[in-house]
């Protein structure tokens, strides 16, 4: 019971991160994160909107039509963020202003709906309700780590506080708006070595035919494949959990649908 | 007319709304791979929002400000474009066909493309009137057209590059829009 609630979480922090694997909601991604302080008011206002969201849709599942379903999602969506911005004007006023129009504009991030779409539509409010903290908190680590890079190379500080030596020179170009393409650039090439690395291997354990992992002892090839036999049995492992997890996925949907 | 020159400018060149706001993303990285498409999604966006951010300046001046309704503005206007969104498609779809399969593939796309609603949402910010709010939708929008024209071609350019393995892809359009960006910096002494 409680493994289904944390793989949710698992899931939006690491497998799905909205930020670094799915790439969605840029926007605000390259926008709001030029200090680590933003970074984070920008992913727990999100977080916020998505989980109540989620479970607000969730719950009507049942009642909202089909065929208008998106705007009835727009609308739920629209008015939780009008709901976060009026306590956000009132409560953390210095953050609001520093976020400005890009708090209003969480409606058209397209985690938020997509998240309604393709989970929250389906599955019950509980799961629902963890899937939205963790995509928001897989959104605010990512936006915290973004603005992490800036703060410190474009101003020398991390969360308001110096810690670079009073020598260095800030390259404030990094907390200007080209900056933000190239810290995201240079995070997604990152990402790439290792996605490459990944399929090489892969790609050099099959050519040496020691995917099916059982009898590595006596291969002949072994030197070449060396110990990518464990890194193969790593593969179909995570393809096996991949697809343990659609079909519980579709278990969850049958569930609804028995309900109703 | 100085102010709305000065709108204008400012809004299409010096505020840049990809290069310097970050509305528009996901078009901008999305449908940039050749000149062609880049400039059917660029004249969709222009049609989009200089009708949306007339549409939504007169309700906000002539439905909610004598309400007080004016808190439910962030509603009222995603409602709007998308139902504008929709109906735009339906009459270029009846009327103007050639233009409609010029542009129809793309206007689905625009009603998620923040642009539009960081417009309406700016033009309300400001208290600009009915008309420089329509001023600004054209020149934001324009400002849109010509980033994203001009990623178009730049990417033709260096699809034929030997790029390092690592930067293939999304890297090296967003290392584009960084050099893009410092290079629109240049315009920020015109107004």
């Amino acid at each position: 019971m409680v493994n289904k609630y944390m793989e949710r979480l698992y899931n939006g922090l690491i497998k799905e991160n909205p930020t670094f694997v799915l790439m969605l909601g840029m926007c605000p991604t390259l926008a709001v994160t030029t200090s680590a302080i933003n970074g984070v008011g920008m992913g727990l206002s999100t977080t916020v909107v998505l989980v109540l969201s989620n479970m607000l849709i969730s719950m009507l599942r049942k009642i909202i039509p089909n065929s208008v379903r998106v705007p009835a999602f727009i609308v739920v969506v629209a008015s939780f963020v009008t709901i976060v911005q009026f306590l956000m004007e009132g409560f953390v006023p210095s953050l609001y202003d520093s976020l400005g129009i890009y708090i209003p504009l969480i409606v058209v991030n397209c985690i938020i709906l997509g998240r309604a779409e393709s989970y929250a539509s389906k599955n019950p409010v509980l799961l629902s309700i963890m899937d939205g903290i963790g995509m928001g908190l897989g959104f605010t680590v990512g936006l915290t780590a973004i603005g992490f890079v800036r703060e410190l190379i474009g101003a020398g500080t991390v969360f308001g506080f110096h810690v670079m030596p009073n020598a260095y020179e800030p390259l404030t170009i990094f907390i200007l708006a080209p900056g933000a393409f190239f810290v995201l650039a240079m995070l997604t090439a990152l990402q790439n070595v290792f996605k490459n690395k990944a399929q090489a291997k892969q790609r050099a354990a099959a050519a040496a035919g020691c995917v099916s992992g059982a009898g590595c002892e006596n291969c002949k090839s072994r030197e070449t494949c060396g110990g990518k036999m464990v890194f193969s049995e790593l593969v179909s492992d995570a393809k096996h959990d991949a697809k343990n997890g659609v079909q519980k996925d579709t278990k969850n949907e049958a569930e609804g649908g028995e309900v109703k | 007319m100085k102010e709305l020159l000065l709108i204008a400018v400012g809004s299409a060149l010096v505020n840049n709304v990809v290069l310097s706001q970050f509305l528009g993303i996901c078009p901008f990285l999305g449908v940039s791979k050749n000149v062609k498409t880049a400039a059917g999604m660029g004249g969709a966006v222009v049609f989009v929002i200089t009708i949306a951010s007339f549409v939504a300046s007169v309700i906000y001046k002539f439905i909610l400000v004598p309400t007080g309704f004016e808190y439910l503005q962030t509603i009222v206007f995603i409602l709007v474009i998308a139902a504008l969104v929709q109906f735009v498609e339906m009459f270029l779809k009846k009327s103007m066909p050639p233009l409609y399969n010029a542009l129809g593939v793309y206007l689905p796309l625009i009603t998620t493309n923040c642009a539009v609603l960081g417009v309406a949402l700016t033009n309300v910010q400001k208290s600009y009137s009915v008309l420089e709010s329509v001023v600004n939708g054209i020149a934001v929008a324009v400002g849109f057209l010509i980033a994203i024209v001009l990623m178009a071609g730049i990417r033709e350019k260096t699809e034929h590059n030997d790029i390092p393995k690592a930067f293939q892809g999304t890297p090296i359009v967003l290392v584009t829009a960084g050099l893009m960006a410092i290079a629109f910096f240049g315009f920020s002494g015109l107004i």
